[in-house]
């Protein structure tokens, strides 16, 4: 089945959405999708990020979709003409909804522990303003223990559900939902009953944003400090992959997550299984000797937390000039722009925290081991 | 004198009850229909012209016709009683006072969309009217139009009240499904449409109480006949709930060709501003659709005159247009402040937003604090462009038309009353102490002539 997102034209299977479509290109035409997640049924088509028109239906009927259409629940059609980054219309209520994703955002990133690997951090970036125009006091809500190893920061939530698909989908007795409705709405828990499923600790690794933390790493270390290793050992826990990452500094275990793919989904196991993993693996196997380490993890994800991570990247560089009539905007590009990220520099390795006279010198730092970003054409 | 088909005998002695009901000719709908085939019921309702009477005005005999029909697989009709428009109280009518009618409605189309389970889903509030529905299906029941093998003929049907629990957005029929199922209520995305995948999952159809009301008066005279009445696309009758700065508020039957000039100011109807005071804008259908300044409302921008019904309330589009919506007709006088009008309005959608995508949720209560300091006389006049720029980027771009229901009223608010905004902003005080007053709202407008 023939599509064409932003003039360029792919082949896929019936049934895919829009979105799959645009990831299978990837780079700059692949909407960004904060609430829709592969690996969760029903999730989707509620923080309308994804959205995108829809210039041509189908061969058959080559009328244009009136609206918008979020790309993550609309499957494609043969012969479907999209217009991501090509939009204009696209790319204004994406920029809205950007905005109105943070206007009742705490804006905490710099005490938050999802900074640096946040999904709403890469979003403002690629497609928010800088400012805001609103003058109302934020909503807040009180933190929340739901269980001994998760902290709900309800004020930094974004209402994309992931946690409760993950909570329904995952655990046995259902316990986590929302309440309330309208911008009053939030995550909560049965009777705030301590989460103590097994498998609840995933809800922190599908949250896109620092809503749902992990108590055992919480204000431990910034993220982009640590040293991401990817490691595996046998569980004896069913449905638990076992395949994590381990986020060290030195030798020290900060935390441990599932594997991730470039579009921060928990990734299937090479051998085909869904990658989610257990909370005894999440939180009690803070030794490096827990694990059998595979090596270091290659991160293909753009983000500020891939600093010093990147391993044979590849950054498209054509394709999109002679199509947008401009050059493409790579999240890679924060690096650049914000002048005390290089890519170069594994922070990891530094015994101490950073200073901005780490970068800024020009001198390397002596610690810092030299990696090599490959830029590719195709 | 207009025709009556819904209203005819509500002011009837004990008409509520079985006995009253069938003497006046009650039922004889359901025993002509039950003697059709299903198939021919669609097409009457069809031949009938009738729109759905929920506010889209969707053509009911097409609706119908899309109903999936896998074999061996339950199919629903379901009821939408959840009424909680501001502004539309007509259902509320019907089901107190013409029960039966509303009964008789649902057999026929349960029986034409072979539903043998039906449902209706009745707002919270209306706590004493499942009551009466219960009763009136008690009765119908005693009488052999409900149950099992209805007048012989093999057909089944068991109706349900579901009482909602006070919920706005439980009125959008796939959030009522979700309700329906006893689960949070929740727009769902679209598609699946219910007519294929409804009801747990069952193919379903969603239709207002006054679409099936209309529908025993239609199988009665004829789909044709029943077309024969109103003008172009609008046919039949349609019930407006007037209310607001009127002499006559009330529930009123109309055969849409009268002009909004004549529902408004003859005695039949709204019976003219009260306390003799001017009229200055009006929404015609309900909360959701635009807000018309008194010139607009009573002639188009063509210079014509206007008529309660869907295509000519819709004339000039949003530019100058409105909508019949769901038939909630609110009056505003010359006393009346449009900016606080709209705040309230505003807050009303803030608080029935099912927050599950970030627009609606976010955009709301936004539209509603900036309103909130214009009408205090906080508000800055950037706020107006704001204002404007956030509810454009709310509408078409939510899951389920809240969100536009929530943008529309604030952007007809400012398209056409935008000196009212601006004089809050640049007279804080004396916009505390008074109101703008009728301005030119009133003011015959200039045709232009091409
Ligand atoms: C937020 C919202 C609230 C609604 N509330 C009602 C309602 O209270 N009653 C109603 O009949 N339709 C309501 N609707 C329209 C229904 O979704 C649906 O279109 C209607 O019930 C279909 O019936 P009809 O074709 O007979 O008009 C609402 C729609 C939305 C988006
Ligand atoms: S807590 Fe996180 S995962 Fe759950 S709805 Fe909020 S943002 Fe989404
Ligand atoms: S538009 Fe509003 S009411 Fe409708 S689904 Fe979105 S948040 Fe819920
Ligand atoms: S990712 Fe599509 S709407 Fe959220």
């Amino acid at each position: 089945m023939k599509v064409t997102i932003d003039n360029i034209t792919i082949d896929v299977e019936p049934g895919t959405t829009i979105l799959q479509a645009a990831r299978q290109i990837g780079g700059d035409v692949t909407p960004p999708a904060m609430c829709y997640y592969s690996k969760l049924e029903g999730s989707g088509g509620k923080c309308r990020t994804c959205l995108v028109e829809v210039s041509k239906g189908s061969e058959k009927d080559p009328r244009p979709m009136p609206k918008l259409v979020a790309s993550c629940r609309t499957t494609v059609m043969e012969g479907m003409e999209v217009k991501s980054v090509t939009s204009e219309k696209a790319l204004d209520a994406r920029d809205g909804v950007t905005e109105f994703l943070l206007i009742n955002h705490p804006l905490d990133c710099p005490v938050c522990d999802q900074a640096g690997e946040c999904d709403l951090q890469d979003l403002d970036y690629a497609h928010g303003n800088s400012g805001t125009r609103t003058e109302f006091v934020r909503r807040t809500f009180e933190k929340e223990d739901i269980g001994p190893y998760i902290q709900l920061h309800m004020t930094r939530c974004i209402m994309c559900y992931r946690c409760v698909f993950t909570a329904q989908q995952l655990c046995e007795v259902r316990e986590h939902g929302i309440l309330d409705r309208g911008e009053r709405s939030q995550i909560s828990t049965y009777l705030n009953k301590a989460l103590t499923n097994e498998f609840i600790g995933n809800v922190i690794d599908v949250c896109p944003v620092g809503a749902l933390t992990d108590k055992t790493f919480r204000f431990k270390n910034r993220v982009w400090f640590t040293k991401p290793l990817d490691a595996h050992r046998d569980c004896e826990v069913k449905g638990c992959s076992g395949h994590v990452r381990l986020w060290m500094r030195g030798d020290e275990v900060f935390r441990v997550t599932a594997r991730r793919d470039e579009w921060n989904e928990v990734r299937d196991t090479p051998d085909g299984r869904k990658g989610w993993i257990c909370n005894t693996c999440r939180f009690h196997k803070k030794k490096a000797s827990d694990w059998i380490i595979d090596g270091p993890t290659k991160i293909k994800r753009i983000s500020v937390i891939s600093q010093g991570h990147y391993l044979n990247l590849k950054k498209p560089t054509d394709t999109f000039v002679p199509i947008m009539g401009r050059d493409p905007k790579h999240l890679l590009d924060i690096h650049t722009v914000s002048e005390v990220n290089k890519t170069d520099i594994d922070l990891s390795l530094l015994p101490r925290p950073a200073h901005s006279t780490d970068f800024t010198t020009g001198n390397v730092l002596p610690e810092a081991k030299q990696i090599n970003i490959q830029e590719s054409n195709s | 004198m207009s025709i009556k088909l819904l209203l005819q005998h509500d002011k009837k002695e004990g008409i509520r009850y079985y006995e009253a009901w069938r003497k006046n000719g009650g039922y004889a709908s359901v025993e002509k229909a039950l003697k059709m085939t299903p198939d021919e019921i669609v097409e009457e309702v069809k031949k009938s012209g009738l729109r759905g009477r929920g506010g889209a005005g969707f053509p009911t005999g097409m609706k119908w016709s899309f109903l999936a029909k896998p074999e061996g697989v339950p199919r629903h009709l379901v009821v939408n009683a959840d009424e909680s428009e501001p502004g539309t109280f007509k259902d509320r009518y019907l089901m107190e006072y013409l029960p039966h009618l509303f009964i008789e409605g649902i057999i026929t189309s349960s029986y034409a969309l072979g539903s043998n389970v039906s449902y209706i889903y009745i707002r919270g509030e209306y706590a004493w009217i499942p009551d009466i529905l219960e009763q009136a299906i008690e009765e119908a029941k005693a009488n052999g139009w409900l149950g099992k093998n209805i007048l012989g003929t093999g057909f089944d049907l068991e109706i349900y009240v579901h009482r909602g629990a006070g919920a706005y957005i439980c009125g959008e029929e796939t959030a009522l499904i979700e309700s329906l199922e006893g689960k949070r209520g929740n727009p769902r995305i679209k598609p699946p449409f219910p007519a294929v995948q409804g009801l747990w999952m069952r193919p379903t159809v969603v239709n207002n109480v006054e679409t099936i009301a209309a529908i025993g008066p239609i199988i009665n005279m004829g789909g044709e006949e029943y077309a024969k009445i109103g003008v172009g696309r609008s046919t039949g009758t349609k019930l407006i709930s007037a209310c607001g700065n009127i002499n006559k508020p009330g529930v009123y039957e109309i055969d849409m060709t009268c002009t909004v000039e004549e529902f408004l100011y003859s005695d039949e109807y709204c019976g003219g501003i009260a306390k003799g005071k001017r009229l200055k804008a009006c929404i015609p259908g309900g909360s959701s659709v635009p807000i018309l300044p008194a010139n607009l409302l009573l002639k188009t921008a063509k210079g014509e005159a206007r008529y309660m019904n869907y295509e000519s309330l819709s004339d000039g589009g949003f530019q100058t247009g409105s909508m019949l919506g769901s038939g909630g007709f609110i009056v505003l006088d010359e006393d009346q402040c449009v900016v606080r009008h709209t705040m309230s309005l505003a807050h009303f959608y803030m608080h029935e937003s099912c927050g599950q995508c970030s627009p609606c949720r976010e955009g709301t209560g936004w539209m509603y604090r900036i309103l909130k300091n214009l009408e205090y006389g906080k508000g800055k006049m950037s706020d107006i462009d704001l204002l404007w720029d956030v509810q454009r980027r709310i509408e078409g771009n939510t899951i389920c038309p809240l969100g536009d229901a929530a943008a529309w009223p604030v952007a007809a608010a400012i398209r056409h009353f935008r000196d009212e905004f601006e004089w809050h902003v640049l007279h804080p005080e004396e916009s505390q102490t008074r109101n703008f007053g009728l301005a030119h709202y009133a003011d015959a407008l200039e045709v232009a002539t091409a």
